[in-house]
């Protein structure tokens, strides 16, 4: 087992490596510098060459990206110029928001989802797995970033159950009730289409599990119906089902842009749109890389899992 | 059956707890406290070091905190005592001598004097000066005509200019001039930033990263306290979100309140509160090459777009139609006799005829957004409309903003014909001399992106740059709108009304020509 988790960090490396390269060309590709978006209107030439001067933006392009590789490999991300503080301060301050927020909804889709997904299955054709194939297929085809505006304008601005925006209240507050509060709505507006999928695919992975002849077996055998949906069924419908827990992980993880833009969520996605926008490279760079890491360590901590209940997999 | 009763208690199980949480979840969710005035913003400050900003967002906090030795006199652009107690500026205008008031600190304790202001201009303007690494500063160049910096005696400074500059105090008084605690500078170096420290009426307390930035009362401030105990800005960068929390009570104010939010605001609950500033919205005509090369062609478009339209119907009347360059908040300098261009499109057509442009095709450029620039797409389209109704072919390329200055401001040649364009200044030297003279093409550093061209215009503007009389300074301006009205080197659209909605627990609140704000009177019960 270690040395497939071995073999399997190591096989990250080069991944990492061609997203920091590609990140970094991306950035010096796109039109538009840091000097003009902090100028704007008053970018002449002259005052946007001293800025760059200033920020080291001067240098050629491969020695820039020895420089912050170099840098990066040190601990040391560079200071973002848009927020005028450590980039990697502001990232791991972001990166916990947005943990909390797609921690929360990916236990929300995982649970619900397969929970769903079980009753679905155990009840074919029943009146409950109309009733979750119907909302199932709602929560898939309701972008989430419009289910979050609805939300605010029913639960916030109408009814005020919850705050609109933000993660703490403004003055005061800061503690465990305080944070759910603000948490309900995004993570729920988050979860609702990772949960349907999950749903759906638990479903079926139920289905094709619950044909099988060994679970014939088992009903003629007497077992109780409870052990066989969760004790014999599901356990090898896990084996399908993890992969898309994985894939709906990163979903989460990306679809939290668009939520953290409509909650007002201090994540790490409503960072980098403000860092593109700012053309802040280093915190741009700094960010992509550090998310792009993280999925990478989760794909392979899916990967172990995985092969811990399907031994199979590992050759 | 079995697996049904489990969800079944499950279910239950869960309602029963979602109800015991509820009470607790609503009961944290109150109206925003007494006596602390919270401020919807649209983006999270850079910093709070006005030296080391740009952006009017982050303007509204600093105005708070800080003082300059001038500032704008309430609902005008014009300069009134701030720090400053007066001021005599020598005969030929290269000298100003500032007579600072007695009795100021700031608000870590140590005193304001001379020595703080020459600290200050020194930190920006010096490469040498040991703190100029605690930049950069990007609009150092509002003083560069400054040579040297005396502190002649404790309460008395000089500035010695290396020209005559008329708009000198005006920029004293924009928040670049903004005077901080040199001692603060010191301890805190490049994170001063983040640790504030002026001798405004209010002073810093915290900055959580996009949450909010508090400030509290100065106790010790040397003219009227503040109206409240302390403000918040939190930054809402999504305009439906920050109107969603205005209508939830989650925040007091909001400034920039988007055109079709407004009706939202209607009734006793809300008041609206408008301002007109120093903002102009205009399109770059390609004046070197192309149809637009013709000056009938320029004053065509300006007779053939449907002005009031715009204004009335897209911007929701929140903004008023140009006449010329100067933006009439510049009340001093703004040639009153000028009529904007009238709706006409027969005349344009008759131009166009004249001319024989019709048919022309055009390339325009139109921008996503930006700062100043209202609802470029939505304006763009209109216009592309109306062009197309006098018989012009206007193809629309649209840019994201940043990428758009990239394309923008190196000039139209060999590539656009027309280009949509807004500014905000703070004299009325700024914008015509940076985008209208001969000196301004983009090749001398300029923005004068349409390559407009008039030796009188120019005479005009450097006479009126180094003139120290406000009064013939005023003659020059009004002498140059008109004629740059007539040449049409722009099709002169809109000026911004700048506007802002509070809540009814707020009071004495006003917003400024100069787009500040000023929270120091405002009470909220």
């Amino acid at each position: 087992m270690a040395a497939y988790i071995l073999k399997r960090l190591i096989s990250a490396i080069p991944v990492l490596f061609g997203i920091t390269l590609i990140v970094f060309l991306i950035m010096a590709m796109i039109p538009g510098d840091p000097a003009t978006a902090i100028l704007g209107a008053y970018a002449t030439p002259e005052n946007v060459a001293k800025i760059n001067k200033d920020l080291g933006l001067d240098a050629p392009l491969f020695q820039r990206y020895f420089i912050w590789l170099g840098n990066m490999l040190t601990g040391d991300f560079g200071r973002s110029y848009s927020l005028n503080r450590p980039v990697l301060d502001e990232i791991l301050d972001r990166f916990s928001a947005t943990l909390i927020l797609a921690g929360t909804s990916f236990v929300l889709c995982a649970l619900i989802g397969i929970l769903a997904g079980v009753i679905s299955a155990a009840r074919q054709y029943g009146w409950a797995d109309k009733a979750i194939t119907f909302t199932v297929l709602i929560g898939i085809s309701i972008p989430s970033f419009f289910l979050g505006m609805v939300m605010i304008l029913i639960f916030a601005v109408r009814l005020r159950w919850f705050p609109v925006s933000g993660m703490y209240a403004i003055y005061g507050g800061g503690d465990l009730p305080d944070l759910l509060n603000h948490l309900v709505m995004p993570a729920i507006a988050l979860a609702a289409v990772a949960t349907g999928v999950v749903a759906r695919m638990s479903r079926s992975a139920m289905l094709e599990v619950l044909r099988q002849d060994y679970i014939r077996t088992a009903r003629a055998k007497g077992v109780h119906e409870r052990k066989v949906i969760l004790g014999h069924a599901l356990k090898s419908a896990m084996v399908t089902i993890i992969p898309v827990l994985g894939i709906q992980a990163g979903f989460v993880l990306s679809g939290a842009v668009y939520i953290e833009m409509v909650f007002q969520w201090p994540g790490v996605g409503r960072m980098l749109v403000d860092a593109i926008l700012k053309r802040d490279i280093l915190l741009v760079q700094g960010g992509v890389v550090f998310v792009a890491a993280c999925y990478v360590l989760f794909n392979i901590v899916v990967d172990v899992a995985q092969s811990l209940l399907d031994p199979r997999i590992k050759s | 059956m079995q697996i049904m009763k489990l969800t079944r208690r499950a279910f239950v199980a869960a309602s029963i707890a979602a109800l015991g949480l509820f009470p607790a979840l609503t009961s944290a969710h109150a109206q925003t406290p007494e006596d602390v005035l919270v401020v919807g913003q649209i983006a999270e400050p850079k910093s709070l070091d006005p030296a080391a900003v740009t952006a009017v967002n982050d303007f509204r906090i600093l105005v708070n905190l800080y003082e300059g030795l001038v500032r704008y006199k309430s609902g005008t652009l014009e300069v009134a005592p701030a720090l400053a107690e007066s001021w005599e500026i020598s005969e030929d205008g290269t000298e100003y001598t500032f007579n600072l008031r007695e009795g100021v600190t700031f608000h870590d304790g140590t005193p304001f004097n001379a020595e703080a202001v020459k600290f200050n201009f020194d930190r920006m303007l010096n490469e040498d000066h040991p703190y100029h690494n605690t930049g950069p500063f990007p609009l150092a160049f509002f003083f560069s005509a400054v040579e040297e910096t005396t502190a002649v005696d404790d309460l008395t400074v000089k500035f010695k200019l290396n020209a005559p500059y008329a708009p000198f105090l005006s920029n004293l008084a924009y928040p670049t001039g903004l005077l901080v605690s040199p001692e603060a500078v010191k301890s805190n170096g490049e994170d001063f930033g983040r640790n504030p420290v002026g001798t405004g009426p209010f002073k810093f307390v915290e900055w959580k990263s996009n949450e909010r930035v508090v400030v509290d009362r100065y106790a010790d401030y040397w003219g009227d306290p503040a109206g409240v105990q302390a403000v918040v800005f939190r930054p809402i960068t999504d305009a439906n979100t920050r109107v969603a929390e205005m209508l939830a009570g989650g925040i007091d104010m909001m400034v920039e309140v988007p055109p079709t939010a407004l009706s939202q605001f209607q009734g006793d609950d809300f008041t609206i509160v408008e301002q007109a500033g120093p903002h102009v919205w205009f399109l770059i005509l390609n004046a070197k090459e192309g149809p637009f090369a013709d000056k009938r062609v320029r004053q065509a478009a300006n007779y053939a777009i449907n002005k009031e339209a715009i204004v009335n119907d897209v911007l929701e009347g929140t903004a008023d139609v140009a006449a010329g360059p100067t933006p009439p908040a510049f009340a001093w300098a703004y040639n009153e006799e000028l009529d904007p261009y009238p709706y006409d499109p027969e005349k344009a057509k008759e131009l166009l005829a004249e001319a024989g442009a019709e048919g022309a095709e055009l390339t325009f450029y139109v921008t996503e957004g930006g700062s100043g620039m209202l609802d470029p797409v939505a304006m763009g389209t209109a216009i592309q409309a109306d062009l197309a109704a006098v018989g012009l072919d206007v193809k629309i390329e649209t840019y994201e903003w940043n990428t758009f200055l990239g394309e923008v401001n190196p000039g139209l040649e060999g590539k656009a014909d027309m280009a949509e364009m807004a500014w905000m200044t703070n004299d009325p030297d700024t914008l015509p001399y940076l985008a209208l003279r001969t000196d301004a093409w983009p090749e001398n550093g300029g923005f004068n992106s349409g390559y407009y061209s008039n030796e009188k215009v120019d005479e005009l503007l450097e006479k009126a740059r180094t003139s120290t009389s406000q009064e013939e300074r005023a003659q020059l301006y009004r002498e140059m709108q008109e004629i740059v009205q007539e040449d049409a080197p722009w099709v002169f659209v809109a000026n911004w009304k700048q506007n802002a909605v509070t809540n009814d627990r707020v009071e004495n609140f006003d917003l400024e020509p100069s787009f500040l704000l000023h929270l120091q009177n405002v009470t909220k019960n």
